[in-house]
């Protein structure tokens, strides 16, 4: 059963009278519990595309449908709660929010669905991250890799049916950053969530089921590993 | 999903980290609020204290008042107690040292006050004055002037007095007045022996009553009529609250108003400080909407926050004001007729409350209203802003148009008048798009126009000017305000005395005598020239007053419809007038002309000044019929004349041609020229001395009294000034602070690439220094062009720049910046690039 669908989609950006085609008539779609890597150049809308399939921009056209749920119908603010129900994020420069410890940025989406269990399934996942000790500090008194895993931590938080990471390792140094995709595609399996990521890495890329490459806002390859 | 809790504990949890920013955003209205509730509780005391102490301002239950002997009143057989008095202007000596002043002369019969009463040095003065023997009370400032102690002598007409005391406090009088127009009381019994009350003297006869009535207006509805048919004029205690209360309510206003100014300058301080934490904010924001927080739920996270600080800086401006006005009724005191209470006032708090939480919400929506629009995509490029999205926000402008209501609203409960309310919303628009245009265009034209050619240190701390984040704008509008309000006051006083001292060139009078008697005219004119100095002016005066105009008496006017009513204050004015056929050089002919009277078959034309014909609705043509001590002249207005008032001369409101008024009894007026004060204090002395009734201005009193008022005006709009001022640099102080981490930022990497700690140093000194020239020079430009518009159009005298004022204006405000800005930088300098970039 597909969990993510993404038909005949194109996002053109209008800059005065010039049209800049970023994507153009993408079609692809992805399996629950499927792993896919979207690879390619820079500049050639790999990050454009995994906001349109998060939700987090309109299509200029075409159609995604994310769990059942068409997303061009939606208002920005159904699809803030599709977010919060069914999707999970890690982002390259980690976006832990500054004023919150991380124990409270674990549980920001926990709360958000009125979990009163809030703080100790986000306690748990800390513990899983490695982080239990850290909980009550603020993410300027994380390192870097500690801050990723706190993200990860946050992101599993309400058990995604579905997770965007977006070059999650580009911030960290080799060693942190196999570490954080080991902690990424454990908790993965065992969550049984789908995982669809964007990067530059083609080690990272390998570790995933399918990669999607993109080139010039167009799908030029799929390759199922 | 909306989760109205959450969204508090998630303010709660972002407010933890950011109180001490949002704290100094706040910082900006305490300044405000408590100038408004300090103004307010002592508006609020000031009414009640009115109220509580009525009688005490007029001292009696009734008051009749008129220029000629009242005779018998149909009240003096009703009261419990009359006192009479009569008073004028007169000069009086000090013997001792030969000096003299033109003072007010009262002279007192009877126990008045019967309310309040006269505070003397020493307190038993007052019992000695009434005893009976040749006592007077003078007011203190005539003391002080003239180094005169109680025991001393002063002479008033032909009567030497012995002063008893010296006068503190009469009921209902305020230090104003005795600064104009020193009192001096002396017994009634010795009025005529001084030689003052004659035929054209210029008098006023008043009656003080005690009454015992319950309905005091039931009592005098009787006689409210014939008197005034008599021109006599009556006061009591409801009507002189009344007046009383309406004055000072219009001074609370305008005091409110000037307290509203620093207001809304913190209002920017809060607008400004808030954009920039909202731009700091506009991750956080990306990533709670990536999380699944709606919009609206992100938008009301920051606004609690913003709020609770609104409230906490509405409550601490509301403390600090309710303190404040402890000081007011000492700032106020030359101003104030009662004695003012500094109670605490719950509406003044609760006005001030309003007021702040209503400003902050306000001037925090118009930046914080970006946060509805912010895109969760922005996590993915921070640089997908929503700018277009938020210009286009009709919620923006919906907050524009309640800033404007609200500053018309609030004005409009002050002034109570919509026509009054939008003059003053139309000026603090015109006021901020002034600065914010002067701003504006400086920071376009260093854009536009930097050299390459400068050193790097200053253009780089040019460039700093217009960097991403700057406050340039708001610190330009805030102190900017500030520095134009202060300046205006100085350029002002300054205007006005270089004036008066400016009439004292060569071919200008400066010495005006008057209550000549016709039979002390050749006398007095032969003091004159024998001295040496030349009669400019030689005028005769007749007094009348008007007893129709076209037909209508003033019982006709009163009874007309409002529209078509003249003034009533050209029935009730006494009329001083001249004759001659010419015009002298104060004058100027506007409309028709002048016209001469040579046979009793002529009509008679009169000429008015133009702007008093156009105050009280007389028209060209108008037939007027004065009455002129008791005989009717009817006369038709010929034309209208432009009148400076401004210089030593006699200038009338209305003028008649010669030939009509020779026989009339009048007084003169003599105008001369001496070399210097010395000259004119000695010849006005052996004038004083000779002719005791004569009166005497010269130019030196003038400058003195007009120093002396505009002294204690000054000093109360410079208070009030004081809180734009102090508004204007705790704005510069906190976004000081709030920008301190980007200029520390671009510091350590200014000095990480081998700046020296001195070329950092300059460069945040040139920055401070063209920040503080901005915001003082756009302040001066507003002022010169407010004292421009004065002198033009207020007080219709030639502009002249107060340039040195300016400068120095303009030297402290760039110091004062310049020095703030180095407290906040120190740290900059004294630390090592690495800690700084560790913190960061």
């Amino acid at each position: 059963m597909s969990i993510l669908s993404v038909q005949q989609v194109s996002k053109i950006y209008q800059s005065g009278s010039r049209k800049l085609t970023v994507l153009d008539n993408v079609n692809f779609s992805i399996e629950a519990g499927q792993t896919a890597a979207i690879v390619g150049p820079s500049g050639s809308g790999k990050t454009t595309l995994l906001g349109l399939c998060a939700g987090l921009d309109y299509a200029t056209s075409g159609s995604v449908v994310l769990n059942g749920h068409a997303l061009e119908n939606l208002s920005e603010d159904q699809r803030a709660e599709i977010r919060n129900q069914h999707v999970g994020f890690i982002f390259q420069n980690f976006q832990l929010l500054p004023t919150l410890t991380a124990l409270e940025n674990v549980m920001v989406p926990l709360e958000l669905k009125k979990r009163k269990d809030a703080k100790k399934k986000a306690l748990e996942l800390l513990e899983k991250v490695g982080l239990a000790d850290r909980a009550t500090h603020y993410p300027t008194q994380l390192s870097g890799g500690e801050q990723q895993r706190v993200s990860i931590a946050r992101a599993f938080a309400n058990e995604p049916k579905i997770l965007f990471a977006d070059e999650p390792t580009g911030n960290l140094d080799t060693e942190t950053g196999d570490m954080i995709e080991n902690l990424i595609f454990d908790l993965n399996k065992q969550l049984g969530t789908t995982l669809i990521l964007v990067t530059h890495d083609p080690e990272l890329a390998k570790k995933t089921n399918r990669i999607i490459r993109i080139k010039g806002g167009k799908i030029q390859e799929e390759q199922y590993v | 999903m909306y989760n109205f809790k959450w969204t508090l504990l998630m303010a709660y949890r972002d407010f933890r980290q950011n109180k001490s920013k949002l704290a100094l955003f706040i910082s900006s209205i305490v300044i405000g609020i408590a100038a408004l509730v300090g103004i307010s509780t002592f508006g609020d005391n000031l009414s009640k204290d009115i109220d509580g102490q009525a009688k005490e301002l007029l001292g009696a239950d009734a008051v009749l008042s008129t220029n000629q002997p009242l005779g018998d009143q149909p009240l003096d057989t009703i009261a419990t107690q009359k006192s009479t008095e009569i008073n004028f202007a007169s000069m009086v000596i000090f013997p001792e040292t030969g000096e003299s002043r033109l003072t007010q002369i009262r002279a007192l019969d009877g126990q008045y006050p019967y309310y309040g009463k006269f505070e003397t040095t020493p307190i038993e003065a007052d019992s000695v004055f009434r005893s009976g023997g040749r006592e007077a009370l003078v007011e203190k400032i005539l003391l002080a002037q003239f180094n005169a102690e109680v025991g001393d002598s002063i002479q008033v007409g032909e009567v030497t007095f012995r002063i008893a005391g010296e006068l503190e406090g009469v009921p209902g009088q305020t230090g104003i007045t005795a600064t104009v127009a020193p009192a001096v009381y002396i017994p009634m019994g010795f009025a005529e022996e001084t030689g003052l009350i004659q035929v054209g003297s210029r008098l006023n006869y008043v009656n003080y009553y005690q009454l015992e009535a319950e309905n005091l207006d039931e009592v005098l509805k009787p006689y409210e009529e014939e008197w005034e048919i008599d021109n006599v004029r009556l006061e009591t205690v409801e009507s002189r609250k009344a007046s009383t209360g309406r004055a000072f309510a219009n001074l609370s206003s305008f005091l409110s108003l000037v307290a509203f100014i620093a207001l809304l300058l913190g209002s920017v301080g809060v607008a400004s400080a808030v954009n920039v934490f909202v731009k700091e904010k506009l991750a956080s924001v990306a990533v709670l909407r990536c999380l699944g927080v709606s919009s609206r739920q992100a938008f009301v996270i920051y606004l609690t926050q913003i709020m609770l600080m609104g409230l906490v800086g509405s409550i601490l401006g509301a403390v600090l004001g309710s303190f404040l006005q402890i000081a007011l009724p000492n700032v106020f005191s030359d101003f104030l007729p009662v004695e003012v209470s500094t109670d605490v006032s719950w509406k003044a708090v609760g006005f001030g409350l309003g007021t702040g939480l209503l400003i902050a919400l306000l001037f925090a929506l118009l930046p914080l209203l970006k946060i509805r629009k912010v895109s969760p995509m922005m996590t993915l490029r921070p640089d997908d802003g929503e700018s277009n999205k938020f210009s286009a926000d009709p919620f923006r402008w919906l907050v524009m148009f309640g800033i404007v209501l609200f500053i018309f609203s609030f004005s409009f409960y002050l002034l109570s008048g919509w026509k009054e309310a939008l003059g003053f919303t139309g000026f603090v628009l015109f006021a901020f798009a002034a600065l914010w245009g002067v701003g504006t265009g400086i920071m376009w034209l260093i854009r536009r126009f930097l050299p390459l050619s400068l050193s790097y240190p200053i253009r780089q701390s040019l460039a700093n000017l217009y960097r991403p984040n700057n406050q340039t704008i708001s610190l330009i509008a805030t102190v900017g305000l500030g520095t134009a309000m202060i300046s205006t006051l100085f350029f002002v006083q300054n205007q006005l005395l270089e004036e008066a001292k400016f009439a004292d060139k060569e071919d200008q009078p400066n010495m005006l005598m008057f209550d000549i008697q016709t039979q002390q005219l050749e006398a007095v004119s032969q003091k004159v020239t024998d001295k040496g100095y030349p009669i400019m002016q030689q005028v005769p005066i007749v007094t009348m007053r008007l007893s129709e105009i076209n037909g209508k008496t003033k019982k006709d006017n009163e009874n007309l419809v409002e529209d078509d009513r003249l003034s009533r204050s050209l029935y009730n004015r006494e009329f001083r007038v001249t004759y001659r056929d010419t015009l002298i050089d104060s004058e100027r002919l506007v409309e028709g002309k002048l016209r001469t009277y040579n046979s009793p078959q002529d009509s008679i034309f009169v000429s008015f000044d133009a702007g008093y014909a156009g105050r009280t609705g007389i028209n060209l043509g108008d037939e007027i019929v004065f009455n002129v001590q008791g005989r009717p002249i009817k006369t038709y207005v010929g034309s209208f004349r432009n009148v400076k008032f401004n210089q030593v001369s006699t200038n009338f409101l209305v003028l008649f041609p010669e030939n009509v008024l020779d026989n009339a009894p009048k007084f003169h007026v003599i105008i001369t020229k001496t070399g210097s004060d010395r000259e004119s204090a000695n010849l006005q002395a052996e004038v004083v001395r000779a002719f005791p009734n004569i009166s005497v201005i010269n130019l030196g009193t003038i400058t003195e009294t007009l120093e002396n008022i505009l002294g204690k005006i000054s000093f109360v709009i410079q208070f009030m000034a004081l809180f734009s001022i102090a508004t204007g640099f705790l704005v510069l102080i906190s976004s000081l602070i709030l920008s301190k981490y980007q200029r520390m930022k671009e510091s350590v990497l200014l000095r990480t690439i081998g700046a020296s700690s001195k070329t950092v140093g300059k460069i945040n000194t040139m920055e401070y220094f063209f920040l503080g020239t901005l915001a003082s020079l756009s302040g001066i430009l507003l002022s010169f062009l407010a004292t421009w518009l004065l002198s033009r159009f207020v007080f219709e005298l030639p502009f002249r720049g107060a340039y040195e004022e300016a400068v120095l204006v303009y030297i402290g405000i760039t110091l004062l910046t310049i020095v703030l800005g180095w407290l906040n930088g120190r740290k900059i300098n004294n630390q090592p690039p690495m800690v700084i970039l560790r913190e960061g």
